[in-house]
């Protein structure tokens, strides 16, 4: 299908969108790589009056190293972050997430802080963000805040950025020396995770667990002890939401069998990859 | 700042298969359908336009993406490449095309021309591709014909040395 029809606006700065953003609120859409929104905009699901193509802007395209931080600009597809040099040493988590992001092809021009802000509860690069530990960056005509992952994505689809906010960058904590698993099952390489599972062991053998695809976001904790029967007492409790792909009970399952999986995958320190 | 009002509709100029064309276009038109309807370049292919089966795959800027989830308007300056620009002004299909017909990679074709464009980046990348990797890439399309064996086959065909 084709959109309905909306007013374009190509922002050359940052400062612009934002203050376009000021102006339309709720009424606007941001268009950074456009591979959530667009097949929105196609199948009607959304009917924004005005779309903000930030995708240009110079100043937000770019990797910075902050130390014990590297931030991501808004208009970085997750291709670019894919072939950053040092992804796997600072990152490695992001490294093993990213290969399950979509496709080559949608990777090409989808963002990382596009799917981010799109807040799917079974997308990869939340629930990265959301085990690093990571931070979302909103500026405004108001100024600018920085959000922790858990309070910045609040349930599917929804997360507390203001409507006149522009994410201008994500920050994940750098990893290095931290084994790290990554593993989702989807119907087909590429599709929406069912259900995915990420894994940190921090230096101090403390490991932290999060499970995207059971609830309205992804539900991170601290897991100790016999990793089996803490994740068996915590599919329990979570909601497990049925679609046609799996049902609560299967969902429950698969998390079941994939966590202490990816638990295992992070204590031997490797960095991901197919089981 | 570029701003075109809804059924309003601005010129777009762009470089197809390296000649510089421009047509009208409102900021609702996707890029396949401007291909396509404002330009006649037919050979980019619409399958479910919301980027899942890749038939609409083309190259903008040397990067592989889907047509269908690019707004026309965003193509204004860029270089796009298409399937057309595959085979010799004589007809002689390039080593992937060839590739492609020798091992029987497709039997409709609908969905040939995103796959011929994606490894046509892919290629340019990664020029000795594992099976594995070409696997990887070709989830991004769907094929209803072929099962992907030929397909995989001839991108492996491709990829090898000339000897």
């Amino acid at each position: 299908m084709k959109p309905r029809p909306f007013d374009y606006v190509q922002a050359d700065t940052a400062e612009e969108a934002v203050a376009l953003l000021a102006e339309y609120g709720d009424e606007a859409r941001v268009l950074a790589g456009g591979q959530s929104l667009v097949p929105m905009l196609n199948l009607r699901l959304i009917d924004p009056q005005v779309l903000i193509d930030i995708s240009r802007i110079k100043d937000l395209d770019a990797i910075r190293d902050l130390g014990d931080k590297i931030e991501v600009g808004a208009a970085v597809t997750q291709n670019k972050l894919m072939a950053w040099a040092e992804l796997k040493q600072k990152l490695p988590l992001v490294a093993a997430a990213l290969p399950y992001v979509g496709h080559f092809q949608t990777r090409n021009k989808g963002t990382v802080c596009g799917s981010i802000a799109h807040a799917d509860p079974s997308s990869e690069l939340p629930l990265a963000l959301a085990v690093s530990g990571g931070e979302v960056v909103l500026r405004s005509a108001r100024g600018e805040r920085v959000l922790a992952a858990a309070a910045f994505q609040q349930d599917m689809l929804t997360t507390a950025r203001e409507a006149d906010e522009l994410v201008t960058a994500v920050r994940f904590p750098v990893m290095a020396g931290q084994g790290v698993g990554f593993h989702e099952l989807a119907r087909r390489h590429g599709d929406f995770a069912i259900i995915a599972v990420a894994a940190v062991v921090a230096k101090d053998k403390t490991i932290r667990v999060g499970v995207g695809g059971m609830a309205g976001k992804p539900a991170v904790r601290s897991v100790n002890g016999d990793a089996a029967a803490a994740i068996s007492a915590w599919a329990e409790e979570l909601e497990g939401y049925e679609d046609l792909h799996a049902t609560a009970a299967l969902r429950r399952d698969m998390f079941r069998k994939l966590g202490p999986h990816v638990i295992a995958q992070a204590r031997k320190g490797h960095t991901g990859g197919q089981a | 700042m570029r701003r075109v009002n809804r059924n309003e509709t601005t010129r777009v100029s762009l470089t197809l298969n390296g000649k510089t064309l421009s047509a009208a276009a409102e900021p609702r038109m996707l890029l396949s359908d401007f291909l396509r309807h404002a330009l006649g370049a037919t050979g980019t292919h619409v399958g479910c336009e919301h980027g899942i089966c890749g038939c609409c795959t083309v190259l903008i800027d040397g990067v592989a993406q889907r047509s269908c989830l690019t707004l026309a308007v965003q193509a204004e300056g860029r270089e796009v490449t298409t399937v057309e620009s595959l085979a010799a002004a004589d007809g002689a299909l390039n080593p992937l095309q060839q590739a492609f017909r020798n091992n029987h990679a497709l039997q409709c074709g609908f969905c040939t021309p995103g796959i011929l464009m994606s490894f046509t980046d892919y290629l340019a990348r990664n020029p000795t591709p594992t099976t594995e990797e070409i696997r990887d890439v070709l989830s991004g399309h769907i094929c209803r014909c072929t099962g992907y064996a030929g397909i995989v086959k001839a991108v492996e065909e491709a990829a090898k040395p000339l000897t």
